[in-house]
């Protein structure tokens, strides 16, 4: 049945993906729900155009909220416009919900419209995934199941008489605990190495880390939902390169200059070493703002990504992140002498709306 | 009308109930819906038909999406009309159902009775519809792209509405004559020094003096006609359709906006106090008369996320039940008044009852004739404040998180007020329709304490600039300097003003 509401929609469809009406695309924001993982609240975007009004700036005005907390407990982040308490539309409920990573990666899919990547590698590794379809006497407390317990416990209460109607109070013991229980179905997969590489060098400052940070923590989920066995590798640069913790890698702050070709030669031993491209799916994500030491080495990169790492890889990503220092040329350069490269992708991020975009670019192509 | 039997029977006997506790509302009708025609019209805020917009695409997108996720759902549904319409969803449980219906006859009754929805338009319905009609033929005429464009300038400066203004008897009201002699005696007759005694007139008032005031006068009289307008406006929408050069279907267009914005505003006014009450009659309806023993789980299930707060964000259905419990209390105990508020022993004050029962009377009072903002300046305590944990929080530079940063009473009481002060919007008047005598807008913002967001300030001067068609400006405070915003048609500047 066609509703009123589809043209409407289909409308705001054409806009967000910048089809018509360019003024718009700049009132796109991230609008959120709000998903838990585990602890973690996450949000999930979803794109929403803000009209400009007068409006006081959230950020001079603060409000009251309620809860426990001393003075001082952080209770919110501050991007402006996204308040704790700005969700209350009418006549809603805004729960939240515990979300998997997989979910996340779905709903990630369909907002982004991002297409499945076709793997290369050996199929007959077989992969198992878990859905979660009965219910059973054990499982972790996260799984539990909250009304089939109080019906359990109620029940065992009216068989043994101390269920009082006038004061009905249900407390489940042990024994009425039910959680979800889940099935194990199998599929091939082949696996997938991801090689994050970033500049640390003195022009990338915390704001350019935090937005790599978001951004491949959402490359994370997607390549985690498309692959089984995926292996995380980091390397940090500036003008020499080396590997990394996780950790590590997003809290360096180093001084001194930049020379790129160093990250992607260890990038390069690395996978000589470990990661025969027969057998691998190999991501590479290179993060900076586009400052890099001299015409000279960005040459040795060309040359190095041309001959020794894009035949061996699936995809090659460079971000780059816009910092007030940086000169940003690096990108330009790339374009120049890469530009035919089928597994390469350019993206320039100007800020953190526009991780959005410049995910869709990087994951887009389905490689 | 299409309620099924059960459900029939189970409408009749909550509205016996609801009636039974004095309710009284409109003739309610209940639709049942799948869960994406309740988005459907959710989008639309609730009605059958509205213009068309991508907009309510966008809300039915995001609303859509928190539902297949699981993220969220809506429950209840209610439109201010006579008579009253509300949703259901057909997933619902029974007992889902049976509490929406209590909670809908709450706000029914609030939308009939509470003063600040005295002036909505109760055929909004068939007011809505039409304004759809002429959209859409204007769309027809003119094309999709210009009256999208057209209605996204009008959406852009739609909280620009003074809303007060439907109570507030204007002079213009009173017929123009009647209003003009009655502003004469205030400021334009001439001034006559005050003798007293009669004999004294002629040589306190010569007769010189008074033509000399009487010039003055006619002077000052003429000044003021010529300033447009004659005081700083608020609503500023209407000043627009007076004075802009709009073409006829801009101006509809325009009004189409400006009568939505008035009829949603009470409804942005009463948010706390609107829940609050329908929640405390779901409760009520529900515990005292019709939940089955069967349904007490799912009944506390929802109730509870109902008034589920997380850190930071206030609940407007748990802050504004409670409220109206406290009130209760307080008026049943006789917590309050002169003898009451001076009492300094606190074990005294906590056991104070002078059983006056006056709880329920003085509840149905509030609901009569408060909005958000009397009902938090009147009845917020201290004693209330810390039991529900009530904060202040503020934005801390240095580590980018919002903070807890106060849980004084005074001043969580004042950020409350302040955030509900003309719903949370800045106050913007228009001072002068001819700016340097060259028919340019000069708007000010009545500062109170806090800036407003800079870009879009300007982008929104941009949007009033396509419709006045002349260079506009805004004065408002930056960091403390006194700042006048202009776009000219071309770019934007910035100067400071003393």
């Amino acid at each position: 049945m066609v509703k009123k509401i589809d043209k409407d929609q289909a409308r705001f469809r054409q806009i967000i993906r910048g089809k018509v009406k360019k003024n718009l695309r700049k009132y796109i924001t991230q609008g959120e729900l709000i998903g838990k993982k585990g602890k973690e609240l996450v949000s999930i975007p979803v794109p929403q155009i803000r009209l400009p009004h007068f409006r006081y700036s959230i950020k001079k005005a603060g409000g009251v909220g309620q809860g426990k907390g001393e003075i001082g407990t952080p209770i919110g982040r501050g991007d402006d416009g996204q308040i704790p308490g700005a969700g209350d539309a009418p006549g809603q409920h805004i729960l939240e919900v515990d979300v998997s990573l997989e979910e996340l990666a779905e709903m990630l899919a369909e907002e982004l419209e991002l297409p499945n990547i076709e793997a290369k590698g050996k199929k007959n590794i077989t992969s198992d995934k878990d859905k979660y379809t009965g219910i059973s006497q054990v499982g972790p407390e996260s799984l539990r199941h909250f009304k089939r317990t109080y019906k359990q416990a109620l029940k065992r209460q009216l068989i043994s008489g101390t269920y009082n109607p006038l004061d009905p109070v249900i407390i489940p013991v042990r024994e009425d605990k039910r959680y979800r229980s889940w099935k194990v179905t199998s599929k091939p997969e082949s696996n997938a190495v991801i090689i994050y590489m970033m500049d640390v060098s003195g022009s990338m400052g915390d704001e350019q880390k935090e937005i790599v940070r978001i951004e491949s923590f959402w490359i994370d989920t997607w390549l985690n939902y498309q692959y089984k066995n995926i292996e995380t590798r980091y390397i940090i640069h500036d003008a020499v390169a080396r590997e990394v913790d996780k950790e590590t890698f997003y809290h360096t702050r180093e001084s001194g200059g930049t020379i790129i070709s160093s990250a992607y030669k260890t990038a390069d031993k690395m996978i000589n070493e470990f990661y025969n491209p027969n057998e691998w799916n190999i991501y590479l994500f290179h993060f900076s703002d586009g400052d890099n030491w001299g015409e000279i080495d960005t040459d040795e990169c060309v040359m190095l990504l041309k001959e020794n790492l894009l035949p061996k890889i699936n995809l090659f990503c460079y971000g780059q992140v816009e910092s007030p220092y940086g000169s940003g040329q690096f990108i330009r350069d790339l374009e120049d002498f890469l530009l035919d490269e089928e597994n390469i992708v350019l993206s320039e991020i100007p800020d953190k709306d526009g991780i959005y975009d410049s995910i869709k670019e990087f994951l887009g192509k389905g490689r | 009308m299409n309620l099924p039997k059960e459900l029939e029977i189970q409408k009749e006997e909550i509205r016996g109930y609801a009636e039974s506790y004095n309710l009284d509302f409109y003739e309610t009708i209940f639709e049942m819906v799948e869960f994406d025609e309740l988005n459907e019209v959710a989008s639309y805020g609730g009605f059958p038909t509205r213009y068309p917009h991508w907009r309510f695409g966008m809300e039915y997108e995001e609303l859509s999406k928190g539902y297949s996720y699981g993220l969220q759902k809506i429950y209840e549904l209610v439109i201010n009309n006579d008579p009253c319409y509300a949703y259901l969803m057909k997933c619902n449980n029974l007992v889902d159902q049976k509490l929406v219906m209590a909670h809908v006859y709450g706000h029914c009754d609030f939308f009939k009775n509470n003063l600040w929805f005295s002036h909505t338009n109760r055929k909004m319905m068939d007011q809505m519809a039409n304004h759809g009609t002429r959209i859409r033929r204007y769309v027809e005429k003119y094309g999709e792209e210009t009256v999208e464009d057209f209605i996204e300038v009008c959406l852009s400066l739609e909280n620009l509405i003074d809303p007060h203004l439907p109570h507030i008897k204007r002079k213009a009201d009173n017929g123009k004559v009647n209003g003009k002699q009655q502003e004469d005696s205030e400021n334009g007759s001439p001034v006559r020094l005050k003798s007293q005694k009669s004999y004294m007139d002629s040589f306190i008032n010569p007769a010189e003096f008074l033509e000399e005031q009487k010039q003055l006068s006619k002077k000052r009289e003429l000044e003021k006609r010529k300033r447009i307008p004659e005081e700083p406006q608020r609503d500023i929408l209407q000043f627009l359709l007076e004075y802009a050069p709009l073409e006829r279907w801009q101006a509809d267009i325009l009004s189409i906006i400006r009568d939505e914005a008035y009829y949603f505003s009470p409804q942005g006014q009463t948010k706390i106090m609107n829940e609050g009450w329908a929640t405390y009659w779901h409760s009520t309806i529900m515990t005292r008369k019709c939940l089955t023993d069967a349904e007490l789980i799912d009944y506390a299930d929802h109730h509870s996320g109902t008034l589920m707060t997380s850190t930071g964000r206030l609940n407007p259905y748990k802050l504004g039940v409670e409220l109206f419990r406290d009130i209760e209390d307080r008026w049943n105990k006789g917590k309050f008044g002169k003898e009451y508020e001076e009492c300094e022993d606190w074990q005294v004050k906590e056991n104070w009852d002078k059983n006056l029962g006056l709880g329920q009377e003085k509840i149905f009072e509030v609901r009569k004739l408060y909005n958000d903002l009397m009902f938090i300046d009147a009845f917020l305590t201290p004693d209330f404040c810390r039991q529900h944990n009530l904060f202040v929080y503020e934005f801390n530079d240095r580590t980018d998180y919002y903070e807890i940063s106060d849980r004084d009473f005074q001043i969580i009481k004042q950020k409350l007020l302040f955030s509900l002060t003309n719903f949370g919007q800045p106050s913007i008047y228009v001072e002068n329709a001819n700016y340097f005598n060259r028919a340019e807008l000069y708007l000010k913002q009545k500062h109170e304490g806090v800036d407003l967001k800079m870009s879009e300030a300007r982008d929104t001067l941009a949007n009033l600039y396509k419709i006045w068609t002349r260079p506009v400006h805004l004065e408002t405070i930056v960091d403390e300097v006194k700042t006048q915003l202009t776009f000219d048609g071309q770019e934007h500047s910035e100067i400071e003003i003393d």
